[in-house]
C-alpha cells in the first residue's frame, strides 16, 4: 500500500504522463463474430501490467497466436470454459508463442495445435496455471510434438495443468533454468514430463499416467544450452504408463519404450524420491547413457550423480517394450527390475574409479529390485555376463540441491 | 546485375508506364510534356515527400501515404530520397514480386558492416511492397500490389507494420492483426495457381525479424547487396551506389565486400547457391541469436560447424516436423533429411519457414535436393 502511494505521489510529483505509469487495464475478448482477430490485436496491442481477459467460448483460430508484450496475464474463465482451438491453423509452429517477461498464462485450454501447443521462449518469469493442452483425437502421430513448451527460458511455473495427446511430451522444459512443474497431470502423451537440458528442476505432485513414459530428465548433445543438472523429480505418481510409443521416428523420445517410469539419460545430480510407481510394463526407473553416436567435445554421454530413494513400486517390468525393453530384459530378464541403470561407464573410469560425487546412489525398501547391466559405453553391448543385482552395493547419498524458489511464486 | 527472379531480365520492375501503347504521335507529344511537367512538379514537392513525423511517430499512421514514400503508389515510383534496392538471394514468399526501398533521412547514413545488416540511423525506413501478377510468367502485366511492409527507425529501435492495399490501389491500410488475401494467379509452370496469402500481424513480423529478442532489418546485408542495380541513371553496384548517394558510410569496394550470389544463379558453386538460399530463407530464425537458437541449427552463410548445419545432426524439438527421418541433413540422402522434408511440406506444424508460405518453392527444393546429393 504504502509503495502504491509512493509510486501514485512520485508520478504526479514528475508530471510522468497517465499512458506511461496508467495502472493496469483489462482487454476483455469475447467469443463471437471476429473473436480471433479481437485476440491477436488485444495480445499485440497490450501494455505492460496489463491483463487480457478471454472470456468464455470457443475460439476457432486459423493463425497461431503471440505476444511479446512484458508484464501481462493472459487469463481465460477456466480451462473447461475458454478454449482456444487450432483445428484449422496454417500457419505457426505453436498455438500460443510468448517471449517477453513476467507473463502469467492461466486458465483457458488449447486444442489441437498443428504443431506445439504452449511455448515460450527465452522468457523469464513465465507462469502457465490451469491450463489444459490437449490433441481431441487422442494420441496421434500427427499431434504437435509438446503441449506446454518453454524453452531457452528462466524461472519457469508450470502449476495445475493438463496435457494429453502430445506426440513427443506433454510438459516439455529445454534449455532452461530455476524450474518448478507441479499439481499437474499429463496423460497419453509419449513423454509425460520431460526436464531436458536444464538446471535446477523441481518436479513434484504430479500424476503422469498412460503415457509412453513418464517423467524423463535428459541431456542432448548439439544444444546451445547443455549439461543439465540439480533436478529433483520428487513426490509423484507414475502410473500405468502404457500408452504404445507414438512418435514420429527420429525425435529421441521415439526410443522411449511402452512401460518406462521415470527415465534419468545423461544428466547431472539427479535425485528421484518419494515418488510412487507402479504398472510401467518396461520398468519404474531407468538410468542411462546417451544411446547414439554423436559429434560434440563438450557432451557427457553419461549420467553423473544420480541419487534414487524412498519411492514405493507396486507391479511393474512384466511386459519390457521395444528396442530398449529387450536390451534391457536379454541381460536382466523378466520381470525386469524396479530400477535399471545401464552401467556405462566412462572408458577411464573404468580403469580406474568414479569420483563419489558422479556415482548412482540406491537406497530403497527392502525387496526392491535392481540391475546394474553392465553394458560397455554406447555399445548397448554387455562387458559382463551376468548384471550386478546387489542393490546394497549401491547404498549411500549425494546432497540434495536446494529447493527451487521462483520470483512469480512468492520466492527469492 | 540483378535480375528479376521470374523473368530473369536485367532489369528494375517496369512501370505501367512503359508498357507497349498504340499512342498516335501528336497525343504522345503532349502526353510527354504533360509528364514532364507532372514529373517536374512532383520532383520538386517530392524534395520533402517522406515524412519523418510519421516514421518517428510513437504509432505508425493508418494509412501508407502518411509516409510519402512514392510519388505513385501504384507504379511504385519512389519520392526523393527512397531508394530501391534488390537483393542478389531474396526470400520466397508464394512467388509474390516484392518492391523494396529505403529511407535514410538526408544528411545521415547507414554504417557498413560485413556480416550483418547494417546499422541504420534513426528515422530510417525500410519499405517492401509485395504484388502478384495475373500470370506469374508474365510478372510486369497486370499486377496488384497486395501489402507493403515497413520498418521504420525511432529512438526505441525498430518497429514493423504492414499495410494492405485497397481495392482501387490507392492506398494501403494498416492492419496489426494481420490480413488473409486471395491470390488467383498462374504459376510459373503455366498451371492455375489459387490460394490464401497471409499478411502477417505485428508480432509475426517479429517471429522472423528478431535477433537476441529485438526487431532488426534482415534484407540489407553487404553479401545480399553486392550486386548490380538497373538504377532509372544507369546500372550500378548498389554498395556503390549507396556509398554515392551517402546513405552508407565505411563501405570497402564492391570486390573487397562479401557477395552471396543469386541462388538461381546456375554460374555459381551448388553450395554457394544452397547456402545463400539457406541463409536468406531459414537463417534469419536458424542462428545463434535468432528465434530458433535453441534447436542448434544454424544456417547463415558463414557457418562452419558441419553438425550446427545440420550435417548428421538429430533432430530435438521438430516433432512429427522429423518426418521419421534421423538427421537434418543425411549427406547423399535428401530424401533422409529432414530439411528437405520441411521445405517441401506446406502443412502448419511440418514446413519450414514456419510464416510466410503456404506454397512449395519447388525450384529451391531442387536445388537443397541437388546439394544434400552431393555432400559426403
Amino acid at each position: 500500500m504504502r509503495t502504491q502511494l509512493a509510486a501514485t505521489l512520485f508520478s504526479l510529483l514528475a508530471g510522468v504522463s497517465s499512458a506511461s505509469l496508467a495502472s493496469a487495464a483489462e482487454i476483455a475478448v469475447e467469443a463471437g463474430e471476429g473473436a480471433s482477430e479481437r485476440l491477436i490485436e488485444a495480445l499485440i496491442t497490450v501494455k505492460p501490467g496489463d491483463t487480457v481477459k478471454i472470456g468464455p467460448g470457443l475460439y476457432e483460430l486459423t493463425e497461431g497466436l503471440s505476444l511479446d508484450v512484458d508484464d501481462v496475464r493472459v487469463v481465460g474463465a477456466g480451462a473447461g470454459q475458454t478454449v482456444l482451438s487450432f483445428k484449422g491453423q496454417t500457419g505457426a509452429g505453436e498455438g500460443l508463442l510468448v517471449t517477453s517477461d513476467r507473463v502469467v498464462l492461466e486458465d483457458f485450454a488449447v486444442e489441437d495445435s498443428k504443431g506445439d501447443g504452449v511455448k515460450s521462449k527465452g522468457s523469464d518469469q513465465i507462469t502457465f496455471r490451469n491450463l489444459s493442452v490437449t490433441w481431441s483425437g487422442g494420441p496421434k502421430a500427427e499431434n504437435g510434438a509438446y503441449g506446454v513448451y518453454p524453452v531457452s527460458s528462466k524461472n519457469v511455473l508450470i502449476d495445475g495443468v493438463l496435457v494429453s495427446g502430445a506426440s513427443d511430451a506433454g510438459i516439455y522444459v529445454g534449455q532452461s533454468d530455476n524450474i518448478v512443474v507441479r499439481n499437474s497431470r499429463a496423460e497419453y502423451n509419449v513423454a509425460g514430463i520431460e526436464i531436458e537440458n536444464s538446471t535446477r528442476a523441481d518436479v513434484h505432485k504430479n500424476t503422469v499416467t498412460h503415457n509412453t513414459g513418464g517423467i524423463l530428465v535428459f541431456d542432448l548433445p548439439n544444444l546451445p544450452v547443455q549439461g543439465g543438472h540439480d533436478i529433483r523429480v520428487f513426490d509423484n505418481d507414475v502410473v500405468d504408463n502404457d500408452t504404445a510409443n507414438f512418435a514420429p521416428k527420429g525425435n529421441i523420445v521415439a526410443i522411449v519404450p511402452k512401460g518406462m517410469g521415470i527415465m534419468v539419460m545423461a544428466n547431472r545430480n539427479v535425485h528421484v524420491f518419494g515418488n510412487r510407481l507402479s504398472g510401467n510394463g518396461t520398468t519404474h526407473v531407468l538410468i542411462n547413457a546417451y544411446p547414439n553416436d554423436y559429434d560434440d567435445d563438450n557432451y557427457m554421454f553419461v549420467p553423473r550423480g544420480v541419487y534414487v530413494h524412498g519411492n514405493t513400486y507396486g507391479e511393474g517390468g512384466g511386459a519390457p517394450d521395444g528396442e530398449v525393453g529387450k536390451t534391457i530384459s536379454d541381460v536382466s530378464g523378466i520381470p525386469v527390475p524396479d530400477i535399471v541403470w545401464d552401467g556405462v561407464t566412462r572408458i577411464p573410469e573404468y580403469f580406474s574409479w568414479v569420483a563419489a560425487q558422479d556415482k548412482i546412489y540406491i537406497d530403497e525398501a527392502e525387496g526392491t529390485t535392481f540391475a546394474n547391466l553392465k553394458m560397455i559405453s554406447q555399445m548397448l553391448l554387455p562387458w559382463s555376463t551376468a548384471p550386478d543385482t546387489n542393490i546394497s552395493a549401491y547404498k549411500g547419498s549425494l546432497p540434495e540441491p536446494a529447493p527451487v524458489k521462483l520470483p512469480q511464486d512468492g520466492g527469492a | 546485375m540483378w535480375r528479376n527472379p521470374l523473368t530473369g531480365l536485367p532489369r528494375r520492375p517496369p512501370l505501367p508506364l512503359e508498357r507497349g501503347e498504340e499512342t498516335p504521335p501528336a497525343l504522345r507529344a503532349v502526353r510527354d510534356l504533360l509528364l514532364a511537367l507532372v514529373f517536374t512538379l512532383g520532383g520538386l514537392a517530392s524534395a520533402h515527400a517522406v515524412s519523418a513525423d510519421a516514421i518517428l511517430a510513437e504509432s505508425p499512421p493508418k494509412l501508407l501515404s502518411a509516409f510519402g514514400f512514392f510519388t505513385d503508389a501504384r507504379t511504385q515510383a519512389p519520392a526523393d530520397g527512397v531508394v530501391p534496392f534488390a537483393l542478389n538471394t531474396p526470400l520466397f514468399s508464394d512467388y509474390a514480386l516484392k518492391f523494396r526501398f529505403v529511407h535514410v533521412p538526408a544528411g545521415q547514413a547507414a554504417s557498413y558492416d560485413d556480416a550483418e545488416a547494417f546499422e541504420f540511423p534513426v528515422g530510417t525506413a525500410l519499405i517492401k511492397t509485395f504484388a502478384f501478377p495475373a500470370d506469374l510468367r508474365k510478372p510486369t502485366e497486370n499486377v496488384r500490389l497486395i501489402e507493403t511492409r515497413v520498418l521504420l527507425r525511432n529512438a526505441t529501435g525498430w518497429h514493423a507494420s504492414a499495410y494492405v492495399w485497397n481495392e482501387g490501389q490507392t492506398d494501403a491500410e494498416l492492419k496489426i492483426a494481420g490480413a488473409r488475401v486471395a491470390i488467383e494467379t498462374v504459376s510459373p509452370d503455366g498451371a492455375p495457381l489459387a490460394f490464401t496469402y497471409a499478411v502477417p500481424n505485428k508480432n509475426q513480423c517479429k517471429g522472423c525479424h528478431a535477433f537476441n529478442g529485438e526487431i532488426v532489418p534482415l534484407g540489407p546485408k553487404a553479401r545480399n547487396l553486392n550486386g548490380d542495380f538497373a538504377y532509372a541513371g544507369g546500372a550500378a553496384n548498389q554498395l556503390a551506389h549507396w556509398s554515392a548517394a551517402g546513405i552508407l558510410a565505411g563501405a570497402p569496394e564492391p570486390s573487397a565486400a562479401p557477395a552471396a550470389p543469386d541462388w538461381t544463379d546456375t554460374s555459381a558453386s551448388v553450395n554457394d547457391r544452397a547456402r545463400a538460399w539457406l541463409d536468406v530463407n531459414c537463417a534469419h530464425c536458424h542462428r545463434r541469436e535468432g528465434p530458433a537458437s535453441n534447436s542448434g541449427l544454424y544456417l547463415t552463410y558463414s557457418e562452419g560447424d558441419p553438425v550446427a548445419l545440420g550435417i548428421r545432426k538429430r533432430p530435438v524439438s521438430a516433432g512429427r516436423g522429423a518426418g521419421d527421418r534421423a538427421f537434418d541433413i543425411d549427406p547423399g540422402n535428401p530424401d533422409g533429411s529432414i530439411l528437405t522434408y520441411r521445405v517441401e511440406s506446406t502443412e502448419a506444424g511440418i514446413m519450414m519457414p514456419e510464416l510466410g508460405r503456404t506454397q512449395t518453392d519447388v525450384r529451391a527444393v531442387a536445388l537443397l535436393r541437388e546439394w544434400i546429393e552431393g555432400l559426403r
